[in-house]
């Protein structure tokens, strides 16, 4: 049963693409049920697993596709962190999606890859060697690209062909970094393994290993959206907002961040990493990627366009935690993978409501929107408190054990990394917030598509943005629980490091 | 079993010859299950017991014709039967407005595949020989199957490249045979030696081979002949024809005469597969037609063959091992992909009623099962994961880096690249919403089989492993 498991958390979303694929568009109710079910389905699984994680079970689907290299799933601690929050957020994504496009056309290939997309997703979170993590890596690339130009606009096209040059691209050279590993230290050293396995192989020269590390690092750092191949990130904002919502919180920015956590801790190991002297440049390209992408949303008019270049700035926050060498740096990143995906997805979907409401997209139209849709404007002043890093939410955790791990691993500089960064958050947050509590209505709404009726906006709009709202608090005030997301990374983090 | 995987197309053959009245799926179909059932037979039995030999009426080497299996070959004999079976499936559906058309394209359909196997199974070079001229003959009628002017001159032009491809495999095979004394491989093999006249004969062969197989720069006559011929006549030619020839040539470089060949003049042919990748992808950047798309895509994919010899000549056991690996995988995932996508292309077409690909607005939702099919294969054509094409390109990438040439991995990541260039600009009109144009309605058969040829390309992503162990049975032609 144990070795199904894997397969299986998969084989729902594949195979809820297959049957939505071949629906009509008219049978809204069959595929939305389906999509929901197979998403509670997979939440299910995701827990069972976690559960059985936690009683040091095994969970390894393995079978061998090329002479030498095996295929493999396998389900580890850090695994279920990732998996755990896209399948948790896919539920809400999913129903949030519903709610926005049901009613417009081509739904039943939307849903699909939408499925498509988090099968891939869940692959890489399963993935249980470099190979099968690259496998899963391009194709969440091929199925989120027919959600980039859904809409078949000139503009959705363009950045349609601006994300494949970027993730192809950055496909392309991780398949270098792949292969020049395997091809150099064997395709042992590509299974993952809690403190790496490159330490264990004599004989390799330092060097190569460094140059191959900064090859890999490339390659999931165009998904990653580090500076200065971040160009993709802001030009697909033009997609619809779950699309944004996937895009920025759950699948593809967090495949690379989560691709970065793989080969440092489980490739190479946190510990020979330092010993190799690459944790220093990882920490000064995300420190660069941070500050670059914060004075980036400042100049910003657009809602979307500034929360995007907020996510290139919030994920390598990411990867300054794991290039900080000691637990709780590391503790900081990790939960950072979780909590930047609650409070991400927050921000868009509030965002989403703002323009299908009321056909909002520019900053400058948001005055005194909160009295028409104070629930909408709650959860965006959550998220974005939480982005600056305001005790009690989410962000404030991150934060606090990033900069304490900081100072531990003896990068004070990182610290004051952080507090610019924070204060650049709050230079273009705090203006949003001042315009949607405290400025007068400007006249009408741009274009008020939804009229408020019991509702500030349509439920199935409202609820998953609420929803996600009380995540981002939760995960902020329940931090000592021993389910919270804190608790888990770090019971990852400790596992990461020699004893 | 091995003669009747040449008795049953020539049997089936003459029976739609004489019979040109009687319904064609009650002659085809059986006849097709039969050879499929026949090479699965085959491979069971080379499975258990080895490669085996037959002599064709009993009579012994030097003056009898000897058919050989081993892995390999069954793996070919049983690809061929599978693409046969689909793309006849298709051609069935999809012929039924040809009605002309049909009368002559089963029983060329059926020389075609008795030529195949016979290729497939010879171990000697005059039954190459023949083998390789009835398949030019029922290649080139195939493509003049329509009588149209655009297709006859197509054809004349495939002819004139074939005949002078086969003129240099004969004056070739002439050449060895006054040196040898004989014409079976094995026994050329075994007392083969560099002397000149080896060397010009191989030079020959492989000449008028790299002809027959339109390797860049001679590639010339393929685009319009691929892609002016009807849509299950393409996927055939691109899957299975042109790959005869390759098959070939690979025996004569690592079987036949390895000493006779010299590292550079592989190095030359890899830089000929190189030409062939970056000229081909960008030929069918350009295109504004569909089919030669596809086409010029098949110019390109048959680049990535031609590194066989630079990454298997000259270098360790283990490079040239991988090397022959991704080859022969690279060859499986090609002729899945590229006979899917002819396929697709060819419901496509009829649905939309011209081949232009900046009309094909509105396609991802009128005619959807069929772009994704395009697209399933486009995968495995981009080496992308998951697919046989990818793993094709990890084999080769891994051979590369193990015989230290660069060059050859970093023109495999950017044929990569081109690829996705060209399928995308596919992709991209696709999914533009307005549509200006009737659609005509196709039938489903039309779809299950592209999807199924293009579900196959995934498949082998996953059990790769079957077809290389298969091969190991008996180390085919690995150098």
């Amino acid at each position: 049963m144990n070795e199904l498991l894997p397969v299986a958390v998969i084989g729902t979303s594949l195979l809820a693409a297959i049957v939505i694929f071949l629906l009509p568009d008219a049978q809204q109710r069959v595929r939305s049920t389906l999509n929901i079910g197979a998403a509670l389905v997979k939440i299910a699984l995701v827990a069972w697993m976690t559960i059985g994680i936690y009683q040091q079970e095994l969970f390894e689907t393995r079978f061998t596709i090329l002479p030498g290299i095996d295929f493999v799933l396998r389900a580890d601690s850090l695994s279920m962190l990732f998996a755990g929050l896209s399948s948790l957020l896919w539920l809400f994504t999913t129903l949030y999606a519903i709610g926005y496009l049901e009613g417009s056309p081509h739904r039943s290939r939307f849903f699909g890859f939408f499925s498509l997309c988090v099968a891939s997703t869940m692959g890489i979170s399963l993935a249980g060697n470099l190979f099968t993590f690259l496998i899963f890596f391009e194709m969440l690339t091929l199925s989120t690209y027919p959600l980039v130009v859904h809409r078949g606009t000139e503009a959705s096209l363009r950045a349609g062909r601006t994300y494949l040059r970027y993730t192809l691209t950055g496909g392309a050279v991780l398949l270098l970094g792949v292969a020049l590993l395997y091809g150099y230290a064997g395709p042992a050293v590509g299974e993952f393994a809690e403190t790496g396995t490159l330490r264990e192989v004599a004989g390799l020269d330092t060097s190569v290993l460094i140059a191959i590390f900064a090859v890999l690092i490339l390659g999931v750092g165009v998904k990653a959206a580090f500076v200065p191949f971040h160009g993709w990130l802001p030009v697909a904002m033009v997609a619809p907002a779950p699309v944004s919502a996937l895009l920025h919180a759950v699948a593809v920015v967090k495949a690379g961040a989560f691709g970065i956590i793989r080969i440092v801790y489980n490739v190479y190991g946190i510990e020979f990493s330092a010993q190799l002297g690459v944790l220093l440049p990882l920490a000064v390209l995300a420190a660069v990627t941070i500050i670059w992408g914060s004075l980036q949303a400042l100049r910003q008019v657009e809602l979307k366009k500034r929360l995007a270049f907020s996510t290139v700035s919030q994920v390598s926050y990411i990867a300054l935690g794991v290039a900080l060498f000691g637990p709780i740096g590391s503790i900081g990143g990790l939960v950072h993978l979780l909590h930047q995906g609650i409070m991400k997805v927050t921000l868009f979907f509030a965002a989403g409501n703002y323009a299908e409401t009321l056909g909002i997209h520019r900053i400058d139209e948001l005055d005194g929107v909160g009295k028409r849709m104070p629930g909408t404007s709650l959860a965006f002043t959550v998220g974005a408190l939480g982005m600056i890093g305001l005790p009690p939410t989410a962000g404030f955790i991150s934060k606090w054990y990033l900069g304490i791990g900081a100072l531990e691993a003896g990068m004070a500089w990182a610290l004051g990394v952080l507090v610019l960064s924070s204060a650049l958050n709050a230079a273009y947050f705090l203006p949003i917030l001042y315009r949607l509590w405290f400025k007068p209505v400007r006249g009408a709404w741009p274009d008020e598509k939804i009229l408020a009726g019991r509702f500030e906006t349509d439920p199935w709009l409202l609820l998953p943005t609420l929803a996600t709202m009380v995540f981002t608090i939760a995960a902020g005030l329940l931090a000592a629980h021993a389910w919270s997301p804190l608790s888990w990374a770090i019971l990852v983090s400790v596992r990461e490091y020699l004893p | 079993m091995i003669p009747l995987l040449l008795i049953i197309p020539l049997v089936f053959a003459l029976f739609s010859v004489l019979l040109p009245r009687a319904p064609i799926k009650l002659i085809a179909l059986p006849g097709l299950v039969l050879q499929l059932i026949a090479s699965l037979a085959l491979s069971v039995q080379i499975y258990r017991h080895g490669a085996s030999d037959y002599q064709l009426g009993g009579w012994e080497t030097p003056l009898g014709i000897t058919l050989h299996a081993n892995g390999f070959t069954v793996t070919l004999l049983t690809l061929t039967a599978f693409i046969a079976i689909v793309c006849a499936v298709y051609a069935l559906v999809y012929l039924q407005r040809y009605r002309h058309e049909q009368r002559y394209f089963w029983p060329l359909f059926w020389f075609l595949l008795a030529s195949l196997n016979g290729i497939w199974l010879s171990g000697d070079l005059f039954n190459l020989y023949v083998g390789l001229e009835l398949l030019t003959f029922s290649a080139v009628g195939m493509v003049a199957l329509t009588g149209s002017k655009p297709s006859l001159r197509a054809a004349i032009r495939y002819l004139y490249a074939a005949l002078l491809g086969s003129l240099g495999f004969l004056a070739g095979v002439g050449l060895l045979y006054g040196q040898y004394g004989t014409l079976a491989i094995q026994d050329i093999a075994e007392i083969s030696n560099a002397a000149a006249p080896t060397q010009v004969a191989i030079a020959l062969m492989t000449i008028g081979l790299l002809l027959k197989t339109a390797i860049f720069p001679l590639h010339f006559w393929l685009p319009p002949a691929h892609g002016g011929a009807l849509a299950p006549v393409s996927a055939l030619l691109s899957a299975l024809v042109v790959k005869a020839s390759f098959y070939i040539l690979a025996l004569l470089w690592l079987d036949l005469a390895p000493e006779a060949v010299a590292p550079a003049a592989a190095q030359l042919l890899g830089a000929l597969g190189a030409g062939a990748i970056v000229w081909g992808s960008w030929c069918a950047f350009r295109q504004s037609d569909l089919k030669m798309l596809v086409a010029y895509s098949t110019v390109a994919q048959l680049g990535y063959l031609m590194f066989l010899f630079p990454l298997s000549i000259g270098t360790s056991a283990v490079a040239a091992e991988l090397a022959w690996q991704g080859t022969v995988l690279h060859l499986l995932a090609h002729a899945f992909a590229k006979a899917a996508m002819f396929l697709s292309v060819g419901t496509l077409v009829l649905a939309l009623g011209h081949q232009s690909i900046k009309d094909l607005a509105g396609v991802s939702h009128r005619v959807p099962l069929a772009l994704f099919a395009f697209g399933l294969s486009a995968v495995s054509l981009m080496g992308l994961p998951p697919s046989g094409g990818f793993n094709a390109k990890w084999l080769l990438l891994q051979s590369a880096l193990l015989s230290g040439q660069w060059w050859w991995f970093v023109i495999i990541l950017i044929g990569g690249l081109m690829t996705a260039a060209y399928v995308f600009r596919v992709f991209r009109v696709s999914f533009v919403e307005e549509a200006r144009h009737q659609f005509a309605p196709t039938h489903w058969l039309l779809d299950v089989c592209a999807l199924t040829l293009a579900a196959a390309a995934i498949l082998l992503g996953f059990v790769s492993q079957w077809p290389l162990q298969l091969m190991q049975l008996v180390p085919g032609g690995s150098g």
